[in-house]
């Protein structure tokens, strides 16, 4: 994983509430092997009509969407299956955060893992956010702030743990192999 | 002592590292199921690390979603039509075996979708803590199991460690009073709570199940109700053990057998939440109250009483997007509308019971012309007990198709789906955008409900179908 400390990046906005996993990665695309190449497919549903050419109207293939690594979605985005194929599609589309007023625990979780950055803020700061699409965001991971243009720092939540891992590139793997004499003793008491 | 409850006592007896301020919780796991969708990268990655599985006794492996469910594919007669799901296939098949772990595969009597045969080897267990890299791993909680979704880094660090690190979640307790009526099942009450709670009611939490009408379930049908808990974003759904949680996993391959059965069982009988035990929310539900239930949007929570009409709410733009994607509008009635799939299968519904409550539609019916129905069993045991039982042959005398084992229209990703936009009745969990097939409408409802739609090839209430 890369480690990750500050980010800034104009925003695209999909409004709507409890955007699911099917719409991230539809289920077709997760006969895959490898953790590569899926952004292509990321909203294909949305992005692409029927012949597969794309839908000038959705937001992500509009000419400003370009560029664009924070994508601002409506409440409970995430919710669904726990396929790790949706936060790898998002990054390898070229996203690096998430941010929304509610992010599904799995996806979440996922997220975290792979480097990009779930961020939950408050109703206000959302509904300005949907409302202003485009607009340029700063992400400071270290202080936890998310600074909107007017200078205004928004303060989201991170677990300790998961924000250790995220600014110095460390995998749970690692740590988790560390555990290995804990685990032992741990299992020898339960047989 | 401190009172605790169910999830508590299961979570601190699994607890390798307590969680500090700086730290999760090491999670030990008593029981890792595998499938070949969410495991060829956590093979990979313990490839290139060169690590092994700690415990292959620990991991139990079956193809079940992408895996297909005609007879001619499953059995090698034909090859596996969507070439990339045959790649999966053989590529969990090497990663088992070059793993050293037992693999349910094709062929295999055992075989079925991960969450059936779980229960079905009594390899789920009342205490454990058990993790799948699939959502509706809930389902395990109906033994009073602390089981949940992960993803698929997660399922490499189970492999490698046998661990996860976890913070604490949160309880939240519904409680289900009364009796459900007859024709309205385990199905009807999970989506009606979702439709109380919503489909992020539970984010954050585990659910713990309770109530005279919890314990009036068999353990399929409470089965029903955990599997779907994911559905109202919460973890972990689970049911204390009782007698009827006994008497499921007696004598199960997997289960404790001998004097171990009887050590098991008086140590699952504490795993009961204490009087005055506190949860951090309590939900309470009347079951009498229910009726059959039905979905007519694109979220599980969009769901209504069967006889009701699709909600209008004219300045609600998102609820507009997904009465347009579905064909609906707000204010029409549901009853009466045509369907042209009707779905029986998941791991939510397609246990034997599951199928004897369709019959109940089916015996001595049709499946209506112009309508497509798939009825596709659990499991291979499944399959084989109720082609033995005469339960199959309802179905395929009505002209319904009858398949292998496996995931199927659930999901969409193995050949079986439904056309862009098809109506599809379906028993399985989801009805999200594309779930089923590119432009699909699905409509989830109870086996009862979706035996209904094929022999009268309309949303219909399956009471007008017990009655006669
Ligand atoms: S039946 Fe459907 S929900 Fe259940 S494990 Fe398979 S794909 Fe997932």
């Amino acid at each position: 994983m890369q480690p990750i400390s500050t980010l800034t990046s104009r925003t695209v906005v999909l409004p709507f509430t409890n955007i699911d996993t099917d719409q991230i990665i539809p289920a077709r695309f997760l006969t895959t092997t490898t953790k590569e190449g899926l952004g292509r497919q990321a909203f294909a549903d949305w992005r692409y009509d029927a012949s597969g050419a794309s839908k000038p109207d959705f937001a992500l293939n509009r000419p400003e969407a370009a560029g664009c690594a924070i994508l601002v979605a409506g409440r409970n985005f995430g919710c669904g299956s726990s396929r790790e194929h949706a936060p790898w599609a998002l990054l390898d589309y070229g996203f690096r955060a998430v941010v929304s007023t509610e992010i599904a625990d799995i996806f979440r979780s996922n997220s975290l893992k792979n480097g990009l950055l779930p961020i939950v803020v408050d109703e206000q700061t959302h509904a300005w956010l949907l409302e202003h699409p485009g607009v340029s965001l700063q992400i400071d991971l270290q202080a936890s702030t998310l600074t909107l243009p007017d200078g205004t720092a928004v303060r989201f939540p991170v677990e300790a743990f998961a924000r250790y891992c995220l600014l110095n590139g460390v995998d749970e793997l690692g740590y988790l192999l560390q555990q290995g004499d804990a685990i032992t003793r741990y299992e020898q008491t339960q047989s | 002592m401190k009172p605790k409850t169910l999830f508590e006592k299961v979570w601190e007896q699994h607890e390798v590292a307590p969680e500090t301020a700086d730290t999760p919780a090491v999670l030990y796991i008593d029981l890792h199921l595998i499938h070949e969708v969410t495991t060829p990268q956590a093979f990979a990655e313990l490839r290139s690390r060169g690590l092994s599985v700690r415990r292959p006794d620990r991991t139990l492996a079956t193809l079940d979603h992408s895996t297909p469910t005609d007879p001619a594919e499953v059995f090698g007669r034909v090859p596996i039509k969507v070439e990339s799901a045959g790649r999966q296939v053989k590529e969990m098949e090497k990663n088992c075996r070059e793993f050293g772990v037992e693999l349910f595969g094709l062929g295999s009597e055992q075989r079925g979708i991960v969450h059936v045969i779980g229960p079905e080897l009594g390899a789920t267990q009342p205490g454990k803590t058990i993790v799948c890299g699939d959502s509706h791993t809930a389902t395990h909680g109906a033994f009073g199991a602390l089981a949940f979704g992960i993803g698929t880094t997660e399922v490499g660090q189970v492999l490698a460690t046998q661990c996860l690190l976890q913070r604490r979640p949160k309880t939240l307790a519904i409680e289900v009073s009364g009796r459900l009526r007859d024709a309205v099942t385990a199905k009807d009450l999970i989506l009606a709570i979702i439709g109380k709670i919503g489909v992020s009611g539970g984010t954050g939490q585990v659910i713990e199940y309770r109530g005279s009408a919890i314990e009036a379930l068999s353990m399929d049908e409470r089965m029903t109700v955990c599997n779907m808990s994911i559905e109202a974003g919460a973890r972990a759904g689970m049911i204390a053990p009782d007698e009827t949680t006994f008497a499921y996993l007696k004598g199960r391959r997997f289960a404790p057998q001998g004097d171990a059965w009887a050590r098991a069982v008086e140590r699952w009988r504490n795993l009961r939440t204490d009087s005055g035990a506190r949860y951090d929310r309590v939900v309470e539900i009347d079951a009498s109250k229910l009726e059959p239930m039905i979905t007519y949007g694109t979220n599980p929570g969009m769901v209504v009483p069967i006889t009701a009409t699709v909600p209008d709410r004219p300045s609600d733009a998102i609820h507009a997007k997904s009465l347009a994607y579905m064909g609906l509008h707000g204010g029409e009635p549901l009853l009466g509308k045509p369907v042209q799939v009707v779905f029986v299968g998941s791991c939510t519904n397609a246990r034997l019971s599951d199928l004897e409550q369709a019959a109940r539609v089916m015996r001595g019916r049709k499946v209506a012309s112009g309508v497509r129905m798939l009825v596709v069993p659990g499991s291979q045991q499944v399959k084989r007990e109720a082609e033995a039982s005469g339960l199959a042959q309802v179905f395929t005398d009505a002209g319904a198709e009858w398949r292998e084992s496996g995931c199927s229209m659930c999901i969409g990703m193995n050949g079986d789906t439904v056309a862009k936009g098809e109506y599809a009745v379906s028993t399985s969990n989801r009805n999200f955008e594309g779930r089923q097939g590119a432009g699909a409408r699905t409509l989830l409802a109870s086996p009862l409900t979706a035996a209904a739609a094929a022999v009268s090839g309309r949303i219909s209430d399956p009471r007008e179908f017990l009655r006669s």
